[in-house]
């Protein structure tokens, strides 16, 4: 695959996404991220309203339009994504960067077949006959290893399990062979055991296709067994960006605050670490 | 509350008459009870409130003995039960009685009155939904927008200016002012009797029989009084399409089509749009019931010979036996309409199949 | 802390908007000022507010401010005169004022509103309250009933009832009542599925309250306030639904002013006098117009789930 160059397929700096708010200023949900990423796994963790899925959002150009994204760079592979138009973003989406979502019970159309949403993915970046669409949409859903995909081709969204249905959504990003995928909360709502066998999957997709990645999870466990580097958000800033194996490196005190309520085998722990929030670590 | 039921529920009458039902037993008990409900009703108000109906049909003067008669004839001298019973087994035949005003079978007068209203509501409908549809998708797309306005003005007139006065002030000025359109009536007397019905709809008759001189002047009739329905349903339709669509759009999977790269037209029109039909199909065929009911007013107004003014003409008259037929006709139609779009619910969601 | 136990004259608001009132009062009273900001805000909620008050003042003061006698005119000086200084709304084929006609019209407006959402949603309220609470056979019975009235045409049904009941001005608020508590009924029953769940209906049970009382004192006033926003809502098609009913003959008799059987009147002549019909069809949608602006901006007030 002739992609772009190792170090700096994505590039972010000084990323900044804000919402008008009911005073009718605007609040920033992101305030700042910078990173760099090339065809690796980065991890991003952080609790909810910590500004990781809009960073993950504003990256593929879908952020709320009453909501304001500006940068001092944003490329993807060399294209300025600040200043591109809405069809070049367009055309990056789903053909390059990808996204998959949380739950398959909501980010599948209940409508539409699957095979159809599949393929209609294929459609709008290939030139392709509906019988080599359907083959190349059969031949997605076997690497994400459905046994039979003729039969879940055909089946709708609401017939098939959770898992099922997260295999069918990679299945629907990854036809067009994007190189960069952005996986936000992929497992979470999907039951443990199956979450594992998913994780499995995604990792060998990634790797065989030498895809970069961006792991957005509130899991900061999973991200470190699952990623190369993380970094950790905090109130829309990134507080700390650590390699995977060195989460008891981790200066700042809401990452140690995370590491430490991580659960700890044959340990007995009374009572139970508690999250520590300063608002300066805000600031 | 399911977000299914929420969008429901923001039609003003919702459709649920059958939607509990899983089973086609269930179904088809729910259709039954139904309509034996509308029979029980009409069956009380023509027979419980009045004070005689014989003494409707002898007049108040008539001897003892000839009331006896008739009041055994018309078989009221049985236990209530046993009246039902039989007012149900001829409705089911179709027999509503007599006229008194026509002298003819009710029945028979429904059915020549009937296409006049079905050719009114049909046009009407086709309007409010052709037009409706594409103005809610646009008003939800584009918020705060023209169209979205448009919408609001036009839900908030419909809800609140009665249609018969509207019609008056349309015959008043698109007839009486300006002669852009026939007055009231189907046609006027110089077609009426030169042409043969086929269908008993206007606009198919004076085309089977090649008559364009004649279809021109029905249509020129026919436009204003479809309009005014058409704007109804329109001002029903459009307001329910963006409600539904603004639901659609918040929806998730509309984030995953955009992360796919499809354009903005597909996601609103094949993605957004196919889901909101699921609804709007029952809020569609609730217009076209409303539509049949909002012709008792605007026919009135139009001297339009359908089923409405035969209604109102019966009501006006105390013809008892009319107006009860004309009640079950429609309300069958209602029936019927739930039904219908109780199927086509079931058709275009693939949720409420089961393999 | 100083609490503000009795607020300083200038400390209404603060008590008003405390996040912590010191009695049920002074919480209700939070509520209902909350509520009104939000309402006030919305400016067409408001103008139509202002129509029903002023509607409310015309009927009220109606003797006064109707500048002839709706019911008598001159017929050789004043029939069919167009609107002037002297007759503002012209005047009818009787010689009668027509803006006194519509000012005393008011009156029969309000008393069907009035009239119909009194006697229509209790019948819904209890119908719902009781359905939802006792579940089982009779939720089923009862929503049943509410369901096929909900499929009936209603205002052909309407129309049938007063047939045989005899047209008349109270007859038509029956016939409208009878045909317009279902939604009432479904809402209600609505409310209540969520409310019986709550711990506190598990409180008064064991404290061995009857089913009776903890539907009327615990679970109907909690019910009330959507109803009352759902009968607001209602309130432009009543009125649209009694105009109708008058157009056709079946409502209020001649010579009673009412706005449908005006407009009826005014048909005869539309072509030439259009202001017969004119006048009283704009005061239909103009007080039609008011309650659905009321009722939306109640229905936002009110129930935030409900802002689109």
């Amino acid at each position: 695959m002739n992609g772009p160059s190792v170090a700096d397929m994505l590039v972010v700096d000084d990323l900044r996404v804000a919402f008008p708010n009911r005073e009718g200023g605007m609040t920033e949900a992101v305030r700042g991220v910078s990173f760099r990423l090339g065809r690796e796994r980065l991890g991003i963790v952080g609790e909810s309203g910590s500004g990781k899925s809009q960073t993950g959002r504003a990256i593929l150009g879908l952020t709320a339009p009453e909501g304001r994204v500006t940068a001092n760079r944003m490329e993807f592979d060399g294209i300025d994504l600040l200043h591109s138009s809405a069809r070049q973003r367009r055309a990056l989406r789903g053909g390059r960067i990808a996204m998959v979502l949380q739950d398959p019970k909501f980010s599948l159309n209940p409508v539409m077949s699957i095979g159809d949403q599949i393929v209609e993915t294929l459609d709008a970046h290939a030139r392709v006959s509906r019988r080599e669409a359907r083959d190349r949409a059969l031949e997605t859903l076997r690497q994400v290893q459905i046994d039979n995909p003729e039969r879940v081709f055909d089946l709708y969204p609401h017939e098939v399990s959770g898992g099922m249905g997260q295999r069918a959504m990679i299945a629907m990003m990854l036809i067009a062979d994007p190189d960069l995928l952005i996986a936000d909360e992929p497992t979470s709502a999907l039951d443990v055991t199956v979450q594992l066998q998913l994780l499995a999957i995604l990792d060998r997709l990634v790797t065989d296709r030498g895809m970069g990645l961006v792991f957005i999870s509130h899991d900061l466990r999973l991200v470190s067994t699952f990623c190369d580097r993380i970094l950790v958000m905090y109130a829309g800033k990134v507080v700390e960006e650590l390699s995977a194996g060195g989460l008891q490196d981790a200066q700042h005190p809401y990452t140690r605050g995370l590491v430490n309520c991580l659960p700890r085998l044959g340990e007995h722990r009374h009572p139970l670490p508690t999250l520590d929030r300063r608002p300066e670590w805000a600031l | 509350m399911t977000i299914a039921e929420q969008t429901r529920g923001g039609g003003r009458r919702s459709a649920r008459l059958l939607r509990g039902a899983d089973t086609v037993g269930r179904f088809l008990l729910v259709i039954f009870l139904t309509y034996l409900g509308l029979l029980a009703v009409t069956f009380f108000i023509g027979r419980v409130i009045p004070i005689d109906p014989v003494l409707a049909v002898v007049g108040d003067r008539a001897p003892e003995h000839v009331i006896q008669r008739v009041r055994e004839e018309m078989g009221l001298n049985k236990p209530l039960w046993e009246q039902f019973f039989i007012y149900c087994r001829k409705v089911l035949q179709g027999d509503f009685g007599t006229s008194v005003l026509t002298s003819n079978p009710v029945m028979q007068d429904i059915r020549r009155a009937f296409p006049a209203t079905i050719e009114l509501a049909t046009l009407g409908t086709i309007m409010g939904a052709g037009l409706g549809v594409p103005l809610g998708v646009w008003a939800a797309v584009r918020r705060g927008g023209v169209a979205d306005q448009l919408v609001r003005v036009m839900g908030l007139i419909g809800y609140s200016v009665p249609i018969f006065w509207l019609g008056l002030m349309g015959l008043l000025v698109f007839y009486a002012r300006l002669g852009w359109v026939g007055g009231p009536g189907r046609i006027d007397v110089a077609y009426e009797y030169s042409l043969t019905p086929v269908t008993g709809f206007m606009l198919l008759d004076t085309a089977i029989a090649g008559e364009w001189e004649a279809f021109g002047n029905a249509f020129s009739h026919l436009i204003l009084p479809a309009s005014l329905l058409g704007y109804f349903s329109l001002a029903y339709i459009s307001r329910m399409t963006r409600s539904f669509m603004l639901n659609e759009l918040n929806q998730e999977y509309v984030i995953a089509a955009r992360a796919k790269g499809l354009t903005e037209t597909r996601i609103i029109w094949r993605h957004a749009l196919r889901n909101a039909m699921v609804p709007l199909v029952t809020v569609i065929a609730l217009s076209y019931a409303g539509l049949l009911e909002g012709s008792v007013l605007t026919e009135t107004v139009f001297a339009w010979p359908g089923l409405g003014l035969y209604i109102t003409n019966s009501l006006q008259n105390a013809d008892m036996n009319a107006v009860l037929g004309g009640t079950i006709v429609v309300g069958s139609i209602f029936i019927g309409l739930n039904l219908l779009s109780d199927i086509l619910y079931r058709l275009l969601d693939p949720r409420t199949k089961t393999r | 802390m100083s609490a503000v136990n009795a607020p300083s004259p200038g400390g209404w608001r603060e008590w008003l908007m405390s996040d912590r009132p010191q009695s049920r009062r002074q919480a209700a009273l939070g509520r209902a000022y909350g509520g009104w900001r939000t309402f006030s805000r919305n400016r067409l909620a408001m103008l139509g507010l202002a129509i029903v008050i002023a509607l409310l003042l015309v009927a009220l003061f109606a003797n006064q401010l109707a500048p002839y006698s709706p019911y008598i005119g001159d017929l050789r000086t004043t029939r069919l005169l167009p609107p002037s200084a002297a007759h503002w709304f012209g005047t009818d084929d009787q010689g009668r004022d027509i803006l006194s006609r519509i000012i005393h019209g008011s009156r029969i407006t309000l008393f069907v509103v009035v009239l119909v959402a009194i006697l229509a949603a209790p019948i819904g309220l209890v119908v719902g309250t009781v359905a939802g609470y006792s579940g089982g056979l009779i939720d089923a019975a009862l929503m049943r009933i509410t369901d096929i009235f909900l499929a009936f045409p209603r205002l052909i049904l309407a129309l049938a009832f007063v047939a045989a009941l005899g047209p008349g001005i109270e007859n038509a608020v029956i016939a409208i009542a009878i045909t317009s508590w279902p939604p009432y009924a479904r809402i209600a029953r609505a409310e209540t599925l969520t409310i019986r769940q709550a711990d506190y209906i598990a409180a008064v049970q064991l404290m061995g309250a009857s089913p009776w009382r903890i539907v009327l004192r615990h679970i109907m006033p909690l019910c009330v306030s959507s109803v009352i926003v759902r009968v607001t809502l209602d309130m432009a098609g009543i009125i649209l639904t009694a105009a109708g009913l008058g157009f056709l003959g079946l409502g209020a008799q001649p010579p009673t002013p009412e706005w449908g059987a005006m407009i009826a009147n005014g048909r005869l002549y539309v072509l030439d006098q259009w202001w017969v019909a004119a006048a009283p069809g704009a005061a239909i949608f103009l007080v039609s117009l008011a309650f659905n602006l009321l009722g939306d901006g109640l229905r936002d007030a009110l129930d935030p789930k409900g802002v689109k």
